[in-house]
């Protein structure tokens, strides 16, 4: 029996083009399934329940009048808090942008999702202005782990981890600064997309850092995380950073295999402080692709500390005002990090944009030798909600600002990554697959094919939990 | 820096910034500023040469 809460999107897409559902029905199982389990996962902050039923009635109508219902039709998702829903204020997870008035227009990834026949049922918990790697929010309180509730999802998106992984939608969109999207893929379980820096559009989403943001899909397959990147592309002139360049569909070339394509791990820095788990995890994945070669990836660990640098400094910019007039309602971990970065001289900043242009000419250089390198995503599996700190080869530091290590790295030079999750029990965790700019269809192709092994999967939350 | 130090930059900065940091702040501010001097010192340890571009985002 076709289970539209368990159901790929690719699934969903095909169930309602043959009529064997609707997508009034799909949206009614997603909204029912969120009423469940959302007061446990804490995913969702808002449902936009009364809009979804009017899109998926307005999609019903159109496919039975034979007109065109687009490659996501009925599919249910939600997006990150950050991301302008007409209506709603955008709240990025603060008290304080609850004050602001409602978004008057979706953000154009909505529009986009939506054109492509997705249907948006609400908006999603993160971390207060994405400044986290733990998916904690001391308003909302934290979205909780499908796998454990007593764990972390991982953030700053772990609405989107979490609403994914726990069956509440089969697509989300979240944003990724340092990692956002990456760790709470890897925590929860699920395929995240982290794409080239400036090939998805951040009009109309609430800024963190701007020359580190990005913003991307979650899923739970390769395939569903291709099909929604691909209706995500194309060029938007209300973002700046955003290319210019015609969308590059991945879907096409998505199952055409790894022949030809030159694919090595790296060790030195990401492999210090990594877990058992970790190791495991990474070697299980380079083993099923055959990969032997291990290339050395040069400062790795400048790279992490330039891009916590430019974090803090940017990130305490943007929020200047909000320091001086508000400060005691932000989240304390949050306010007193970015108080810290109003005080960083600007010499250390410019420093790390100066030390960010070198280590991005090194690593181009290094995909000119491979076209793919795998990575740990996070140290560890799921740590428990409240743990403060962790033990980071063999030193105790904050999981808050740590999560994130393997990460950084990365994103600091705007290279598209997919997570891909291996489903080790108890919990999972995810390897990296980053791939040369604008090659998201190299990293994508890569994650098909593990998951056609079935070495990496999105794996279903134990039934106890559930 | 010792911690009477960072606390000293900070009032400072604080003043230069028209920052208010309530007293019980500063712990965690001089923490992520340990943290922050301590990463940035691992950056400027790197050697670049003087005509080392940076990486702006503005394109025109």
């Amino acid at each position: 029996m076709f289970d539209p809460t368990e159901a790929s999107a690719l699934d969903i897409v095909r169930a309602v083009a043959m009529g064997a559902t609707t997508a009034d029905a799909v949206v009614e199982a997603a909204l029912a399934r969120i009423a469940a389990r959302n007061p446990l996962l804490n995913a969702f902050s808002d449902i936009t329940a009364d809009r979804a039923r009017a899109r998926a009635a307005s999609i019903d109508a159109r496919r039975a009048g034979g007109e065109p219902v687009g490659p996501l039709a009925g599919v249910p998702f939600a997006a990150k808090n950050l991301f302008d829903v007409a209506g709603l204020p955008t709240r990025a997870g603060s008290k304080i942008n609850r004050d602001r008035p409602p978004a008057l227009r979706d953000s154009p990834l909505i529009e986009r999702l939506e054109a492509a026949g997705a249907v948006l049922v609400g908006a999603l918990n993160m971390g207060e202005y994405a400044y986290d790697f733990t998916g904690e929010n001391i308003h909302d309180g934290p979205s909780r782990n499908p796998h454990d509730p007593e764990r972390m999802t991982g953030g700053s998106s772990g609405g989107s981890g979490g609403a994914v992984a726990g069956r509440l939608v089969p697509l989300a969109l979240g944003s990724d600064t340092n990692g956002s999207i990456r760790v709470p893929a890897s925590l929860c379980g699920v395929f995240g997309l982290k794409p080239t820096y400036g090939r998805l559009t951040r009009a109309r989403t609430f800024p963190f850092v701007t020359s580190l943001d990005h913003v991307g899909p979650f899923a739970r397959s390769a395939a569903d995380l291709a099909v929604c990147y691909d209706a995500l592309q194309g060029p938007d002139a209300d973002d700046p950073v955003c290319a210019a360049r015609p969308a590059q569909p991945t879907v096409p070339t998505l199952a055409i295999g790894l022949d030809g394509l030159r694919v090595a791990t790296a060790g030195g820095y990401f492999h210090h402080g990594l877990s058992p788990e970790g190791h495991a995890a990474l070697a299980a994945v380079a083993a099923a692709l055959g990969v032997t070669r291990e290339v050395e990836w040069p400062g790795a660990a400048e790279a992490r500390a330039a891009a916590y640098v430019i974090t803090c400094a940017e990130g305490a910019a943007l929020h200047m005002d909000r320091l001086r007039s508000r400060a005691k309602d932000f989240d304390p971990a949050v306010r007193d990090r970015l108080i810290a970065g109003a005080m960083v001289p600007a010499s250390m900043v410019m420093r790390a944009q100066k030390f960010r242009r070198w280590y991005q000419g090194r690593i181009l250089e290094l995909f000119e030798e491979v076209d793919a390198v795998l990575l740990p995503a996070t140290p560890c599996t799921a740590p428990r909600i409240g743990q403060e700190t962790f033990t980071l080869d063999g030193l105790e530091v904050p999981v808050r600002a740590n999560l994130g290590i393997y990460t950084q790295p990365i994103s600091f030079i705007g290279l598209p990554v997919v997570a891909a999750p291996v489903p080790l029990a108890p919990l999972p965790t995810a390897v990296q697959i980053v791939a040369a700019p604008w090659r998201e269809d190299v990293a994508l192709r890569i994650a098909h094919a593990l998951e056609e092994e079935g070495v990496v999967a999105a794996p279903r939350p134990a039934r106890r939990v559930d | 820096m010792s911690a009477p130090d960072l606390d000293e930059f900070i009032a400072a900065s604080a003043r230069a910034l028209a920052l208010s940091v309530d007293p019980a702040w500063y712990p965690a501010v001089r923490f992520n500023l340990e943290v922050t001097f301590r990463l940035a010192t691992l950056v400027s340890a790197f050697p670049l040469p003087d005509d080392a571009e940076p990486a702006p985002v503005f394109r025109a």
